[in-house]
């Protein structure tokens, strides 16, 4: 259930205004705002240096984008395909101009070298972290929970900006998917959803609802949308 | 004297009707479309992404590359499909265009796609494919300092006017028909092309600077509605 804030006159959180800035746009002047992600400040101005939503948290002023390419960062969860082996490790395709690399070391036991197929063949598909990115690549691990190779099920993409919408508020909306569809559900931030069950019908559910969630992300209270809509075709 | 008349009926400092949209080309990371009256340009962006071959790549900055074309059926006489001396002309100086406000040095070694074609061409076509390039690569979330804007000015005879059509780039009279388009940085006084065609005094230059930086600020205005109405769709 949601908690809706009832907000008393003076003990207001800081407000957040929302608004969509083209590049170059005047978001804000005034010396005391701070240029945040996709800003920046020329003269007493904030300006925005992409397109996208302008989110004004206290003084932090920054734009989030709402379409484009995946740009990879550090500490992305992504979902990626293992399309090369080498000595020490794998070639993981993540939808981006350089491919990313998982180090032999990552694999939770010890994997015989000569026999790396054994854990990860070319075609498998991963959820790793990116742990840093240089300019000979991207280096990604499996530290951490929810991390490791995909067994069964199938992936699809959507669009790499609307992926904090699937996992909602604090994992909101991936929990209201699982609990609704029995289904194993992994979203990486490039894009790539992943759903596992026993049974096909629920991890095409699980779809539908990932693409509902995706097609409409600037509507109101959609966890609470997406609640009924399970109710109703249950 | 009888006072100058444009064919269509426009004062000298009217553009054609505008229209422009983004999102038009669902797979592309991002895409614009952009008319001047019966000139149609759209603009699809790629990227960034894996440059091939490989020695085209810079470890500096991305490299940007602009192809443009006009389709087959967009002109009257069938135009022979593929490059020519002239698309490819018009795809590098869009290059140099655009460029100025696009913040490359994010996406070393990588290279940024953006395919102009041209749908329906009546004069003015590269200025229609810069804009409409310029909003395609806003809506694929590239950092940008700037829309880029850009127009022709023309002069027929001896009136400098705004936004030529083919009828009127045809004109022969007197001292004939001039092309002068020019691009610049929306919210500056930049320009990041200028291509002359024809004659032009000296003196009518700063009357007809003065003519595109109006026209601009008008351009900048539609492609900014069309940038924030695609936003919630």
């Amino acid at each position: 259930m949601a908690i809706k804030k009832i907000s008393v006159a003076g003990s207001e959180e800081p407000h957040k205004k929302r608004y969509v800035v083209v590049p170059g746009e005047t978001i804000v002047s005034g010396e005391d705002y701070l240029p945040s992600d996709g800003t920046r400040r020329q003269g007493v101005d904030i300006v925005a240096a992409r397109y996208g939503l302008a989110e004004e948290a206290g003084m932090v002023i920054r734009v989030i984008s709402l379409t484009g390419a995946f740009v990879p960062r550090r500490g992305n969860q992504v979902i990626g395909r293992v399309s090369n082996i080498t000595l020490n490790g794998w070639v993981i395709d993540i939808d981006w101009a350089s491919n990313g690399f998982l180090p032999i070391d990552e694999s939770p036991h010890f994997i015989n070298k000569n026999e790396m197929d054994q854990f990860l063949a070319i075609g498998d598909m991963i959820v790793a972290k990116i742990m840093g990115i240089t300019a000979r690549g991207i280096d990604l691990g499996f530290d951490g929970p929810g991390l490791g190779k995909l067994e069964g099920g199938f992936a699809f993409k959507v669009s790499s900006n609307r992926t904090p919408r699937v996992i909602g508020r604090e994992g909101s909306m991936i929990n209201l998917i699982k609990e609704n569809t029995k289904c194993d559900v992994a979203v990486g931030q490039n894009g790539w959803i992943w759903v596992y069950s026993e049974n096909m019908d629920d991890m095409l559910k699980a779809r539908k609802a990932v693409e509902m969630i995706t097609e409409k992300p600037f509507v109101e209270g959609l966890t609470e949308k997406m609640e009924q809509w399970f109710q109703e075709t249950k | 004297m009888v006072a100058f008349k444009r064919p269509d009926g426009r004062k000298i400092t009217d553009l054609r009707p505008m229209t422009a949209k983004v999102g038009v080309v669902p797979n592309a990371d991002g895409s614009a479309l952009f008319a001047f009256g019966d000139t149609i340009a759209i603009a699809a962006v790629y990227g960034p992404r894996l440059l091939h071959p490989q020695h085209m790549q810079d470890p500096k900055q991305a490299v940007l590359r602009v192809n443009y074309d006009l389709l087959s059926f967009s002109v009257y006489e069938r135009k022979k499909p593929g490059p020519s001396r002239r698309s490819q002309e018009i795809s590098k100086m869009t290059e140099y265009a655009l460029s100025p406000v696009l913040d490359l040095k994010e996406f070393p070694n990588t290279v940024i796609d953006v395919q102009i074609y041209i749908l329906q061409a009546d004069a003015g076509t590269r200025t229609a494919g810069i804009n409409a390039a310029s909003m395609a690569l806003a809506h694929a979330g590239l950092p940008m300092k700037d829309l880029v804007c850009s127009v022709a000015i023309g002069k027929q005879d001896t009136t400098v006017v705004v936004d030529l059509t083919k009828e009127e780039e045809d004109f022969h009279e007197g001292e004939g028909a001039t092309d002068f388009p020019l691009a610049k940085i929306a919210n500056s006084d930049q320009f990041t092309l200028v291509q002359l065609d024809g004659n032009i005094s000296t003196d009518l230059i700063p009357a007809a600077i003065q003519l595109a930086n109006d026209a601009c600020a008008e351009i900048y205005e539609v492609q900014k509605k069309a940038l924030k109405e695609g936003a919630l769709q």
